[in-house]
């Protein structure tokens, strides 16, 4: 029976939260919120949606975990090593032609792959001419990646693949470690602007030569990933290269006219003159 | 994008598989033929590089449209999707997939859980659920979803399962219709 009402109370918490909080979440895709909600569902060991309403709009500390949630933290450095050598072989050679280049990392989360690029230019001697913007909605994640610290633990993976991705040396040399942990040089921050910015609430960042935007669309339904692809594009100067994920797809989207493929299996495109 | 008839999709069938399973899903989709008329979805945890040579097996063997799947890509009767490594797929609408990168699920990413949950979510009654051989618990909490939800559930036979945990698991959670070998699960299938 509850089932039945599933979309009148998904409407209606998703109303409430935007009437308390201003958060917008009505064009996120539908399975992905679901999956959370039920997780806060169960975690408040209510039956249904509905029952998340009073909760969310008295208790800001449980609504705060929920928006927390919402977002997805899952990075590593040199995430898809085929994708950062398909950067390093192809994409890197057009950039070198630019005396300034200026990248956005779009839903950067805890900045690992900020990290990740700003150490692929620096061993393509680039790294001087670059300023990376990295941006996130979650400040929790942004406060991580401006730390640049992660566990240690991670670092035979981020090894793995910063060798599969056609790394030079070895990641130590790029960081410090102790304390169960691994911090990055301050070198490669210094050219990394972390800061908050929602896709779906604020504006374009101006005349970038590259933009990656990683498994972020899929979060959100067509139209959403419509008007973000949209504000990805008008971000890019002319000839600018964009980057998604591995399994997007834009096909359906009216603003994929304006690019063309540069590699289809790794999803990296070029904005048309 | 090649289609047989553009019919909306009534009913779903979604399988998990992992430890022996490509093999199994050969069988199955060898016995079952190209003359079925709902989407299935595969989740059969992989790692990235295997994905394609598993889709185009499939393909040679079935004559069946077998798809790795994309996020967002609209999803027909009489078509095989199967999870790409490293995200997890899910039914996003009676008509759509859709992808994501949420944490592993029982270690897995694709997870079998998710794309039962999911499937139950928007088919309710009219998701059959299939849990093939393999070595650890991914999907018994799927399973026990779409049962909630009124679907149907199968398991392999663990005696006929080259791992037999994960059947098992399936079995355990007491919301199983069927425990059948991969012969008859395709007759299952067949089933109108």
């Amino acid at each position: 029976m509850t089932e039945t009402y599933q979309d009148l109370e998904l409407q209606l918490l998703l109303d409430a939260v935007k009437a308390r909080y201003g958060y917008e979440f009505a064009h996120y895709a539908r399975a992905s919120m679901m999956r959370r909600i039920r997780k806060h569902m169960s975690a408040a060991k209510t039956d249904r949606i509905s029952d998340l309403i009073p909760l969310f709009i008295h208790d800001e500390a449980a609504f705060a975990h929920f928006v927390k949630d919402m977002s997805v933290t899952v990075t590593e450095m040199f995430r898809d090593p085929d994708f950062f050598q398909a950067l390093r072989k192809n994409i890197i050679p057009l950039l070198k032609t630019f005396p300034f280049i200026k990248i956005w990392h779009a839903g950067c989360a805890t900045g690992q792959e900020a990290y990740s690029m700003a150490i692929l230019l620096d061993e393509e001697n680039l790294l001087d001419r670059c300023q990376i913007y990295a941006t996130d909605f979650n400040e929790n994640s942004l406060k991580i990646a401006r730390s640049g610290i992660y566990p240690d633990a991670e670092l035979p993976l981020y090894e793995d693949n910063y060798s599969k991705s056609g790394g030079y040396t070895s990641l130590e040399n790029y960081c410090s470690r102790g304390y169960d942990s691994i911090k990055f040089n301050g070198r490669l921050s210094e050219h990394i602007t972390f800061a908050n910015h929602n896709l779906v609430s604020d504006g374009v960042f101006g005349e970038m030569n590259l933009v990656l935007c990683r498994n972020v669309l899929i979060y959100f339904n067509n139209e959403l990933q419509d008007r973000v692809l949209k504000l990805l594009i008008d971000s890019l100067r002319s000839r600018g290269i964009l980057c998604l994920g591995r399994r997007e797809n834009i096909q359906f989207s009216e603003s994929s006219s304006q690019l063309e493929t540069v590699d289809r299996p790794q999803r990296i495109f070029r904005k048309k003159v | 994008m090649p289609v047989k008839e553009v019919s909306p999709v009534e009913r779903i069938v979604v399988i998990g598989a992992s430890a022996g399973g490509f093999s199994a899903l050969q069988t199955i989709f060898s016995e079952l033929g190209s003359e079925f008329n709902f989407p299935i979805l595969v989740c059969k945890h992989l790692g990235i590089g295997d994905e394609k040579g598993l889709v185009d097996v499939l393909a040679n063997r079935t004559g069946t449209t077998v798809m790795l799947s994309q996020d967002k890509l609209p999803m027909y009767n009489g078509c095989i999707y199967m999870a790409p490594g490293n995200y997890h797929l899910q039914v996003e609408s009676r008509d759509m997939l859709s992808l994501s990168i949420d944490e592993r699920v029982c270690h897995s990413r694709p997870a079998v859980d998710v794309l039962f949950e999911s499937a139950a979510d928007v088919f309710g009654e009219n998701v059959t659920a299939i849990v093939l051989t393999g070595a650890n618990s991914d999907g018994a909490a799927g399973v026990r979803a779409v049962k909630e939800a009124g679907g149907k559930v199968v398991a392999q036979s663990p005696e006929s399962a080259e791992a037999k945990i994960m059947p098992k698991a399936a079995i355990e959670t007491g919301c199983t219709d069927a425990i059948l070998d991969l012969e008859g699960i395709a007759g299952y299938l067949r089933q109108p």
